[in-house]
């Protein structure tokens, strides 16, 4: 167990190692001499040369990327070439926004998808099953920048249920900035109007953001609860008289949602993917907003910030799952 | 005379029989019983049908030119002269969305032939040679699978400059990680069998093995998930584009026009939704594909009903 722990600890240490040389290496693809551009149009070539040597670019490239790691590990990700403000400060204006929606976006997951799939993978009815696994199809073909603009055209244009976009009315202020999640923010701060407003918000977006995942979850729920559902044990279970939930709670799920749990690492990066779009489509000014303004203006520190910041979440989430898994599953070995 | 009179009826009779046991044949077919299993992919079928026409012969669909603007047509809303309505410069969107087929096609076609031959390089030498060439190449790939496809893609985009084939070439590098580990699993799970070890006591190279002998008795589920992933490369490269990166504005494609009519949504209802359509529609029909293809390519189907 503290064997495993370390492995896999030293195993997120060598992607962590291995995202930053490709983000440097990235960075450094650019076309175009950074020291001519930083030293200006009219330089002299001792000038150019000099600000080589002040930007560090004469080094050998090894040299170069320990610099860069060194940069990283005290927070400093460079300024962003048009605002002009560290890229670290910015990124923790946007990427608790991003955090918000993809936690919410979660809940919707596990709340319709799981669900859905228990109850195709155990009911009788084959209508039943055929219209939940159908069904689920949508949700995996939809493409979520669309499915976001119809839920707009339909829910605030025209049933004018939801608010069209953005995290906040326009007038209602936002709450103090604690961790820059408006309704952690507004619950901290006792502001309810706020916190209602919010919540208002973030209904539309997230669920469009988890579409795509209730359906790959109703899936693979399903295809779990079917390969355990008529084992033997199950139907010793049956058979000694218990009842049927209790089968299914104790006998059918105990076993049948352990490989759930670790496809739900795969998710994560399905739904960092989708927020970048979604996000822009509903103005809500997170990461993939950010990254968006980075594309515009071209402005490759940002970028590479975005980069940096959703490849470690990813490696994060992974990681916590896979170190959660040996206590929900203590038969598991690793070796 | 009987004789004479008798041939006719027993060749009618055995010809009869033919035709019955041909349609029997067919029925007991893996691709009747893939059909049968789920009647919903037949809506693949004909997605799929639908699709090659459209690549093949657009002008069958649409008398319209999808790329001339003409703005005294703007946008009209969906009726007779313009099925999908026209957008806002003009155009009818029917035809865009008919002509984008195409692209798509090309765009998916490209990023999966780098997708499945990187995976297959890598796969397979992981698997064939095995020991820390293996490990190696693993480990690589877990780093790969580890940047969410559309970050490393904008990223790349980024640092190649925008366009169209920095796109695909961005998102053909963020897909093959998957492939090298199905193709490594399959090498792996037919490597030891025997026709392998009998081709290898042949002499036969190492090349060999792998093309004739490994790669075709382990091909089946690749087959099926390429089929599965058209739809999603569609996907991902259309989200690309309605961010803007790819396809340039005259050249219809389905992401960017969704991304196009999002500025008139409310209004002109009809210019997002229609293309946006056009790719779910796509998506949808290439995974009901890869169900039949499964079904089909799995020999324990054989006659069963």
């Amino acid at each position: 167990m503290g064997e495993y722990v370390l492995r896999r600890l030293y195993q997120a240490l060598w992607v962590l190692i291995a995202v930053t040389v490709v983000t440097f290496f990235i960075s450094n693809l650019l076309p175009g001499d950074p020291a001519l551009s930083r030293a200006g149009q009219f330089a002299t070539k001792e000038q150019v040369a000099k600000t080589r040597k002040l930007l560090g670019l004469d080094q050998p490239l090894h040299i170069q990327y320990f610099k860069y790691m060194q940069r990283l590990l005290s927070g400093d990700l460079g300024l962003s070439i048009t605002s002009r403000q560290p890229v670290l400060k910015e990124l923790r204006d946007f990427f608790p926004a991003t955090l918000e929606l993809t936690i919410a976006a979660f809940c919707f997951t596990l709340s319709i998808g799981v669900p859905l799939g228990i109850l195709a993978g155990s009911t009788k009815s084959r209508w039943l099953k055929s219209t939940i696994i159908t069904g689920s199809l949508i949700g995996v073909g939809i493409p979520v920048f669309w499915a976001g603009l119809v839920f707009q055209l339909v829910f605030a244009g025209r049933l004018d249920l939801l608010p069209l976009a953005g995290r906040l009315t326009l007038t209602v202020p936002p709450p103090p900035s604690v961790t820059n999640m408006y309704l952690i923010d507004s619950v901290l701060a006792g502001q309810w109007d706020t916190f209602k407003d919010a919540l208002h918000h973030l209904i539309l977006p997230a669920f469009t953001l988890s579409l795509g995942q209730i359906g790959a979850m109703a899936r693979t729920t399903n295809s779990a609860v079917s390969s355990v559902i008529h084992r033997d044990y199950v139907r010793t279970a049956h058979a000694k008289g218990l009842a049927s939930r209790k089968v299914l709670w104790a006998h059918v799920l105990r076993n049948a949602l352990l490989p759930v749990v670790t496809v739900l690492g795969l998710y994560v990066a399905f739904m960092l993917n989708g927020a970048l779009l979604i996000e822009i489509i509903f103005s809500w000014g997170g990461l993939g907003t950010y990254a968006w303004i980075g594309i515009f203006r071209n402005d490759i520190t940002v970028i590479m910030g975005v980069t940096l910041t959703a490849s470690l979440t990813f490696m994060f989430v992974n990681l916590v799952i896979d170190l959660t898994y040996p206590f929900l599953d203590p038969r598991i070995q690793y070796g | 005379m009987s004789r004479q009179t008798e041939a006719p009826d027993s060749l009618t009779i055995q010809s009869l029989d033919e035709n019955a046991g041909l349609w029997r044949r067919f029925k007991q077919s893996r691709f009747a019983f893939a059909v049968r299993h789920n009647p919903l992919s037949l809506l693949g079928l004909f997605i799929l049908a639908l699709l090659i026409a459209m690549v093949v012969a657009p002008e069958w669909f649409t008398q319209h030119n999808p790329t001339m603007l003409n703005l005294r047509t703007k946008f009209i809303s969906p009726g007779a002269d313009h099925p999908f309505g026209t957008d806002h410069m003009g155009i009818d969107i029917f035809s865009r969305v008919v002509y984008a087929a195409r692209t798509t096609i090309w765009v998916v076609c490209v990023v999966l032939s780098i997708a499945t031959g990187l995976g297959f390089l890598v796969g397979s030498t992981a698997a064939y040679v095995g020991g820390r060439v293996d490990s190696v190449l693993m480990r690589l790939t877990d780093v790969w699978m580890a940047f969410p496809s559309l970050v490393l893609a904008i990223a790349l985009n980024a640092a190649l400059g925008r366009g169209l084939f920095q796109t695909v070439i961005a998102v053909g590098f963020s897909w093959w990680p998957s492939y090298a580990r199905l193709v490594r699993a399959q090498v792996l799970s037919v490597k030891n069998e025997e026709y392998v070890l009998a081709a290898r006591a042949l002499g036969a190279s190492h090349f060999r093995i792998i093309a004739r002998h490994v790669i075709r008795n382990g091909f089946d589920p690749i087959i099926v998930n390429i089929t599965i992933d058209v739809g999603f490369v569609a996907l991902a490269t259309a989200g690309l584009s309605f961010l803007g990166l790819g396809i340039e504005p005259p050249t219809p494609e389905w992401g960017r026009m969704v991304a196009e009519g999002r500025d008139y949504l409310l209004d002109q209802w009809w210019a997002s939704t229609f293309p946006g359509l056009a790719l779910f529609m796509f998506v949808v029909g290439f995974n009901l594909l890869g169900e039949i293809v499964r079904d089909w390519l799995d020999p324990s189907n054989v006659g069963r009903r």
